[in-house]
């Protein structure tokens, strides 16, 4: 006790801090940055000439094209609808409420691989509603769309779960006060209300970006996964090399892969920390 | 004024009913409808086949490697989340928004690259491997981590790291820690502290991350896919669902709806589970 006090600038009367950040940092290490690494040390092993050549091959570069792609328009999409059931399920009250708001979790309690396989069956010319869909000339199951069809059902949680926490928080005085100094509602929606919500809009929209882009399970079936539509998706085109025993090429891809998480989780991060200091600072 | 304020209420109601409408379509069309095809779908054979379909050696065998690889992850990820969500809300220090920053990196990486990591650390090529054959040459063991089940429990344990902090982390840092201050100024050590003033606190949290630790492990597809090769010994339900379904016939099909309809049932529990705890976590507030 004495040695705390003398020792260090804040005194820590709560008991385990070396035990919590040994046990921390090792199992973190171990399980999680350790094995991240190895993909690292094994790409480096590459001469940049190699690395380049191998994330040039056409396949690769379309894959990348068709998850990014396809998850931005899927994110873009679950931010409308994001948007949209937030403020029904926070703003309205109706019969069948708490059951549409306890759905919105399926994507994450369902396996990637059941919501795939049905995804794939439903949106197929013999499912319901892919019949339907493809009588009038739209086909959904082995194209781009079906992709967005499964990033959309994989993403709509995410946005969700951002905006409706701050929604609810939202103090409806400014509202009111626009509202009655003569603004029309939608002017103080776009004007009031919108701006508050910007920043976990856009929190929901990277988290579903980051998860569409390298996503797997619930893709793969309804894609087709045929390089000559361009419908690979880059996870798919990694665990195809890994069948393939092509180390050097999915370590490549997947070290492109990793870099692109890890700016969207910083862009993620900014966007929150930003959000804490203008709440702290009001 | 009378005539506008009417008009006003009215068009309030019409967008009212338009967005819970569309919000009603959309969730049934996009969740609701998956669901209902996947029981439709398992039961196109009738109800004998599906229930043979189910008794398979090879769906028994997928059963338990799921089970188990879900028990043990839960079991780490609990045990995890708890010592990282009491160092990252009880105390301050240098590094602590990259540590969680680390944390949370599972959810944001390619399940299968996560796969692919425990390829290039255990795997023929990866530098861990001739440590793993020193291991087994000098106490005469056959540990074997990739495409087996080690790595399967691995790669779960990977992908569901960051859940149970998640939703304890928040919790802890609203409760703030006057009380475990008092507690420890007052003589009590450190698991009293947890057992007694922490964790009536965060247990509802704490069953909540389990939940959806439970969820994410029993389903994990991607990363166990890369590294389980051996259908009927270290294959997990979604890996048996896949097999089924790439066979391509259509009884095979039925049977991997008829192995999906187990998984969903469990997300519905999963859902109802989460909703009943949610609901006492508010009351309890």
């Amino acid at each position: 006790m004495k040695k705390t006090l003398k020792g260090s600038r804040k005194v820590r009367v709560i008991p385990g801090f070396g035990l919590t950040m040994g046990i921390t940092v090792t199992m973190l290490s171990t399980l999680i940055i350790i094995p991240l690494a190895s993909v690292l040390l094994y790409s480096l092993r590459l001469s940049p000439k190699e690395f380049f050549e191998l994330i040039s091959e056409p396949n690769v570069v379309s894959a990348f094209a068709t998850s990014i792609f396809c998850a931005l328009i899927a994110a873009f999409i679950n931010s409308v609808f994001g948007l949209m059931l937030a403020w029904v399920l926070v703003r309205y009250d109706f019969f069948g409420k708490r059951i549409l708001d306890g759905l919105i979790e399926l994507p994450f309690a369902l396996p990637t691989a059941v919501a795939g396989i049905t995804l794939s069956k439903m949106y197929s010319n013999t499912g319901f509603p892919g019949g339907f869909l493809s009588g009038i000339g739209l086909d959904v199951s082995y194209t781009h769309i079906g992709i967005v069809v499964a990033l959309v059902f994989v993403g709509i949680p995410f946005t969700v779960r951002s905006v409706q926490p701050v929604l609810e928080t939202l103090d409806s005085q400014y509202e009111e006060a626009a509202y009655i100094l003569g603004a029309s509602r939608r002017r103080t929606f776009f004007k009031v209300v919108f701006p508050e919500l910007f920043p976990s809009l856009l929190t929901g929209f990277s988290l579903a970006l980051a998860r569409g882009i390298g996503e797997y399970g619930s893709v793969i079936y309804i894609s087709g996964n045929s390089a000559k539509n361009g419908t690979q998706v880059v996870s798919y085109v990694i665990m195809q090399k890994l069948e393939r025993l092509d180390y050097s090429s999915a370590t490549a891809i997947a070290l492109v892969m990793l870099i692109i998480s890890f700016v969207l989780m910083f862009a993620i991060n900014i966007i929150q920390i930003r959000r804490s200091r203008r709440v702290n600072a009001v | 004024m009378d005539y506008s304020d009417k008009k006003q209420i009215f068009s309030r109601k019409i967008t009212k009913y338009i967005l819970i409408t569309v919000s009603v379509l959309f969730i049934a069309i996009m969740l609701v409808l998956p669901l209902v095809s996947v029981i439709i779908n398992s039961l196109k054979e009738g109800i004998a086949f599906y229930f043979k379909s189910l008794s398979t050696n090879y769906v028994t065998s997928a059963l338990g490697v799921t089970v188990m690889a879900t028990l043990i992850s839960v079991g780490v990820n609990t045990f995890f989340g708890i010592v990282a969500s009491w160092l990252l809300t009880r105390f301050e220090f240098r590094g602590k928004n990259t540590l969680s920053t680390l944390i949370d990196i599972p959810f944001s990486i390619s399940p299968v690259i996560a796969g692919l990591a425990f390829i290039m650390t255990f795997g023929r090529l990866g530098w861990a491997s001739p440590v793993i054959d020193w291991i087994n040459s000098t106490f005469g063991t056959d540990i074997q981590i990739v495409f087996a089940l080690p790595g399967v429990v691995l790669a779960t344990i990977f992908v569901t790291f960051p859940f149970i902090s998640r939703e304890v982390v928040p919790v802890l840092n609203s409760v703030g820690h006057d009380e475990e201050e008092a507690a420890a100024l007052m003589g009590a050590k450190g698991f009293k502290i947890f057992r007694k003033v922490t964790f009536p606190h965060i247990k509802w949290a704490l069953l909540y991350g389990i939940i959806l630790c439970t969820a994410r492990a029993l389903g994990e597809f991607g990363a166990v896919n890369a590294l389980s090769k051996t259908r009927g010994q270290t294959f997990t339900l979604p890996l048996e669902i896949d097999a089924l379904y790439m066979s391509g016939s259509a009884d095979s099909i039925t049977a991997s709806f008829a192995v999906s309809s187990l998984l969903v049932i469990i997300a519905i529990i999963v859902l109802v589970a989460r909703n009943i705890v949610e609901h006492r976590a508010k009351k309890d507030n």
